[in-house]
């Protein structure tokens, strides 16, 4: 008896697979394609090469003054002569080290959080969120045996985490109450959610800023002052929140009815079925809408420059303005720009991985 | 269980019956409410009082005393703040809708690129998607201002194009049209066309539905676009005289003027807003599920049908109130343009009226009801929209 032993396999022809058939299949698989592509080739080219030769290949890296902006290109001293005053402000020389000091309690402090499996992460969690505001404003207020900043020489990208940090921990609760008024079948707190909700999503914030600093005197009793950041503050957490709650409503509207009704069946009241049913399903659903929301928020950060806040756009806005450092918009802007973008991409890359991590399949 | 089952059903206390609760509740908030909004009433009251600012409008009717640097109805200096207050309305509004058509062009493209077979196309679009949407509006405007505009050569350096449109630091200058002997011809020329098409549309549906051909009624269009106004350009010759702007000693003469802050903020709210708009059209067409592309296939339509007849429609049910939100969003935006000194309603009511006047209160009740009524109108006709192609389901 023979046997028969298989020849092997041919490999696939050269149009099916390797780099060749990638490139017909991507680029150029009609006429009109390789017509974008040539389109698409000719505008990189447009743009690319001079950026490159902008940002690296002609710009200048090393000196102290603007005498030594000599090449054709971008003057990097000016960013790293300044690089101080954009990242703290007006905060004290000496005294950054506070700053410091916050930002790695913060990293440290959150880390854990990070990690998949941890004990008693909720009761972490809360503890840090608790505790982080106050050890973070003792460092970098003052007071307590610490010398006093007061929050007019905070400034730069730090005033800007600040305002990022306060306003998305601030506005989440207050969004999530909103949400839940708004669904409440209690007529008059709906109504008030409703109008809350409404208002705050129906003005710029540019003109809410613009109130806190023009028509907040008038409001409050005399000698009462609210500090500025202060007021910029409450006015971000309640303008985001009024999104926030936007953004809830949509997750509470997804859970079907079922699910209200069995918690109520399984005896839970009002808060303990929101609490333990619904916001778990609803919050994970709108992760995506909660964390655009939050980039937003940072995004918005920079409008604090119309109250006259010096937060990171202003910062360099300011240093632009300068007589020894001028015509460096370019280069103050574009580093602005690459430090806000790194931040909000950051999150929202987060937030993708999040919406995988979280996903139980429920997906059709 | 049992007993508890069986037992008579208890009142309990008062405060553990839920309607009594609700009562409650409800009385506390409005209330506190109440007190709230009284309490800021009579801060208010006092500190008018003692600041003496007398409140109402009277000062809308009180001459400005300002130059405005663009204002699309005729203004002096010696105009009400109530002209003022329209000059900015009518400046939002011009660079809002400017802004949309922009946006909404550039958007489309960016949202069809993303979906592309064309590997290179694909990337393009979504970088340039990510790159856009992760910048703030108020720092990209600051960058077109201060870094492009305001750098740009004086005007004996401007840049041209053909002669025709030149950008320098004190704007963009193009050509504008008035008025020639064949302006009336033309413009009946293209109405005739337009209602021609219209007819030819309508007559080509009624075919499609009798008989089941179908008439190209898009090369019928572009025909009888280019055919009757083209006629009227040559009978009763050019329609438009094209003022052409030139260099007149050390400035532009002629032609339209856009102010760069203007420049500025339309290219930073288009640019801004499209990557938002392209996202939203990505996610629209996505929203279609591939078997209505099949099934369009496997009833012989070709693709290009089959995009517009099946596709699109379906798309579009998905895109547009998110679309609507951008451009609610646009608008907002606009008002960053006090940020460079833009003459929109924020810097020029908001902040020029209320300086000069000090009626912070009325001036921003003002500004905050326009933007107010613009959300809630388009809010309102959002909702419209959506119960009017809802899908009706079982």
């Amino acid at each position: 008896m023979t046997t028969h032993s298989f020849k092997p396999d041919l490999p696939p022809p050269r149009t099916v697979v390797g780099p060749w058939a990638w490139l017909r299949d991507n680029l150029f698989a009609s006429p009109l394609h390789v017509l974008l592509t040539l389109l698409a080739l000719y505008l990189l080219w447009l743009i690319v090469p001079p950026i490159v030769s902008w940002a690296f290949l002609e710009a200048d890296w090393v000196g102290t003054s603007r005498a030594d902006c000599t090449g054709e290109g971008a003057c990097w001293v000016f960013i790293k002569e300044r690089f101080g005053q954009f990242i703290y402000g007006f905060y004290p020389q000496d005294q950054r080290w506070r700053v410091d000091l916050a930002v790695w309690v913060a990293i440290l402090g959150a880390g854990p959080l990070f990690l998949r499996k941890m004990p008693h992460k909720a009761w972490y969690g809360i503890g840090f969120l608790v505790i982080f505001p106050l050890v973070a404003f003792w460092l970098l207020h003052g007071g307590l045996g610490l010398e006093e900043v007061p929050t007019s020489r905070w400034g730069g990208l730090m005033l800007t985490l600040v305002i990022g940090y306060v306003g998305i921990t601030g506005a989440l609760p207050l969004g999530i109450l909103l949400a839940l008024g708004r669904r409440s079948d209690l007529p008059a707190i709906k109504v008030i959610c409703v109008t809350f909700i409404e208002f705050w999503r129906g003005v710029p914030l540019i003109t809410v800023l613009f109130m806190s600093s023009v028509m907040l005197p008038l409001f409050l009793p005399e000698g009462m002052n609210l500090d500025k950041l202060l007021r910029a503050l409450i006015m971000v957490i309640f303008f985001e929140a009024a999104y926030i709650a936007e953004v809830v409503r949509g997750g509470l509207q997804a859970i079907p009815k079922g699910q209200y009704e069995a918690a109520a069946a399984m005896g839970l009241g009002y808060w303990r079925s929101m609490g333990l049913v619904i916001l778990p399903q609803a919050l994970k659903l709108v992760i995506p809408g909660i964390v655009n929301t939050f980039i937003a928020l940072f995004k918005d950060t920079s409008l604090v420059i119309i109250i006259g806040l010096f937060d990171l756009l202003n910062s360099i806005k300011q240093a632009t303005t300068d007589p020894r450092w001028l015509g460096m918009a370019t280069e103050g802007y574009v580093f602005a720009a690459l430090l806000f973008w790194i931040f909000c991409f950051g999150m929202s890359r987060y937030s993708m991985h999040l919406e995988r991590r979280l996903d139980t399949g429920h997906k059709r | 269980m049992q007993t508890t089952a069986n037992a008579p059903r208890s009142r309990g206390s008062v405060w553990t019956d839920p309607r009594v609760r609700a009562w409650a509740f409800q009385i506390i908030a409005v209330a506190a409410i109440v007190a709230f909004g009284w309490f800021l009433f009579h801060n208010t009251q006092v500190n008018l009082e003692r600041r003496g600012i007398v409140s109402g409008f009277e000062f809308l009717g009180q001459s400005a005393g300002f130059g405005i640097s663009q204002h699309l109805i005729d203004y002096s200096e010696s105009d009400t703040y109530g002209r003022v207050f329209v000059i900015g309305l009518l400046n939002t509004l011009l660079v809002s809708v400017i802004g949309i058509i922009l946006a909404t062009i550039l958007g489309f493209i960016l949202g069809v690129a993303r979906l592309s077979p064309n590997w290179l196309i694909r990337k393009l679009a979504t970088v340039y998607i990510e790159v856009f949407r992760n910048i703030p509006p108020l720092l990209q405007i600051f960058f077109w201002y201060f870094a492009v505009m305001l750098s740009m050569p004086g005007p004996r350096q401007s840049l041209g194009l053909w002669d025709t449109f030149f950008i320098n630091s004190r704007g963009l200058y193009m050509p504008s049209p008035s008025m020639a002997e064949g302006f009336w011809p033309f413009l009946i020329a293209v109405l005739l066309a337009i209602a021609g098409i219209v007819v030819v549309y309508r007559r080509a549906k009624a075919h499609q539905e009798a008989t089941g051909e179908r008439f190209p009624v898009l090369l019928t269009s572009i025909a009888l676009l280019l055919v009757l106004p083209g006629a009227s350009l040559l009978v009763f010759g050019t329609p438009f005289h094209w003022d052409v702007p030139q260099l007149a000693g050390f400035n532009f003469r002629g032609g339209w003027v856009v102010i760069p802050e203007l420049v500025a903020l339309m290219l930073a709210l288009s640019i801004y807003t499209a990557a938002f708009i392209g996202e939203t059209v990505r996610s629209g067409i996505q929203a279609v599920s591939h078997g209505q592309t099949e099934a369009a296939y496997s009833l012989g339509l070709r693709p290009g049908l089959t995009l517009r007849l099946v596709v699109v429609p379906q798309a579009l049910r998905v895109i547009v109130p998110p679309l609507t939100s951008q451009y609610l969003n646009l608008t907002k935006n606009s008002s960053l343009a006090a940020g460079i000194g833009y003459p929109d309603m924020v810097s020029l009511f908001a902040g020029t009226v209320l300086n000069q006047t000090g009626q912070a209160i009325e001036v921003m009740a003002v500004t905050m009801s326009v933007y107010l009524a613009i959300s809630i109108s388009i809010s309102i006709l959002m909702n419209w929209y959506n119960k009017r192609i809802a899908l009706v389901e079982r």
